[in-house]
């Protein structure tokens, strides 16, 4: 019953923010919007309840987490991704490059972790994750400017890689 | 004001075009997939912006819509290299 | 209006982190820089031409006040988010297929995955 509630919650919230502007009613919508967006929903929540929330662990509810996603969206995770691009202007600018596909170990669990870490570095500086090993968590990331060093070690150290954003994976999705 | 929506979209028409050079010449398929996902993310650039320039909303709509769909075609793009399909 | 000087600063910053893109697309040797230059630099850029355009609606719908900027503006706020979720999780799709189908990196110092494959 849960993941329905959920899943037709999330389809009218995106439903309002798609129609507001169109009448007076509560400041933005009118009221055909609202009761056609109640059945809609409604039909949504219910072909996609099967699909959402499939190993019912309802951790990400908290809106603790919400918070902290999006204190992580405009601090961290922006400012990471404005240095990033300055990075790409240098090294196509000068063409430095020293390529090379890294292995580390982040140390999370969940695979909601490992999607928003893997999401996250791949936006942040000189790093693109390529795969992913499901049973250990490990991550393969090919690294366009690889550290003097690193090359030779098992696992690549992860302060160079992603920064502090495993622990930002770990407080927001874990 | 609205001259400079028109020319930001120039400007992203002719990114576009230098791009689908790589499309042409890529030596292996992955490569034109990488040009392929660039211009459909400069066209969801330029459906906003254009959007504004024509006084049309509809365009923005049409803009998610293509963001969503075209991220379905490289999926299935990518599944079909792999040799999934 | 000052609003007018953060559309033109978000435009010209979009625009070229648009180029840097296309260019980087053009110049790195192999299928993996291009992908770091294809992805970072367009969705950079393309946020922020898209931030011009949220900062117009808003700017406009102070000014006249008419409702159908504030629709422009939140319709441009959920395609900014539909683009930073689908650019990453397409990049990385992409480059594990071009691993898996043979293209290997080159210039590489080192490659992990390959050795995992053997």
């Amino acid at each position: 019953m849960l993941p329905f509630i959920i899943a037709t919650l999330d389809a009218f919230v995106i439903y309002l923010v798609l129609t507001a502007g169109s009448g007076e009613f509560l400041y933005f919508w009118s009221p055909g919007e609202f009761v056609m967006g109640i059945f809609l929903s409604v039909i949504v929540g219910a072909i996609s309840r099967n699909y959402l929330c499939r190993s019912r662990n309802y951790r990400m509810l908290n809106p603790l987490r919400w918070l902290k996603f999006i204190v992580y969206g405009f601090g961290p995770f922006f400012l990471a991704m404005a240095k990033a691009n300055l990075d790409v202007a240098y090294r196509v600018i000068t063409g430095k490059i020293r390529p090379g596909i890294v292995k580390i170990d982040p140390k999370l669990k969940t695979d909601f972790g490992i999607t928003f870490l893997a999401n996250s570095i791949t936006l942040t500086p000189g790093t693109l994750s390529v795969d992913v090993d499901e049973e250990n968590n490990y991550l393969y990331v090919h690294w366009i400017n690889v550290k003097k060093g690193q090359e030779k070690k098992e696992f690549a150290d992860c302060k160079y890689v992603c920064g502090n954003f495993p622990e930002w994976a770990r407080r927001v999705a874990e | 004001m609205i001259e400079v929506w028109f020319l930001a979209a120039f400007i992203l028409i002719i990114w576009i075009i230098l791009s689908t050079v790589r499309a042409v010449a890529g030596p292996t398929l992955p490569d034109r997939v990488v040009a392929l996902d660039t211009i459909n993310t400069l066209m969801v650039a330029i459906m906003i912006v254009l959007s504004v320039a024509y006084k049309q909303i509809i365009f923005v709509d049409v803009a998610i819509v293509y963001a969503l769909l075209s991220f379905v075609a490289t999926l299935y793009i990518a599944k079909y290299l792999e040799g999934g399909i | 209006m000052w609003t007018d000087y953060l559309i033109w600063i978000f435009l010209i910053i979009g625009l070229i982190f648009n180029g840097l893109g296309t260019i980087g697309l053009l110049r790195f040797p192999d299928v993996y820089t291009r992908l770091h230059a294809a992805t970072k630099a367009t969705t950079f850029g393309s946020i922020f031409t898209s931030l011009a355009v949220v900062t117009y609606g808003f700017s406009q719908l102070y000014l006249t006040g008419n409702s159908a900027n504030l629709t422009l503006s939140l319709h441009t706020i959920v395609a900014i988010a539909a683009l930073i979720l689908t650019n990453p999780v397409g990049a990385h799709a992409i480059a594990r297929a071009a691993h898996r189908s043979g293209v290997m990196p080159e210039q590489a110092v080192v490659d992990k995955l390959a050795e995992v494959k053997k």
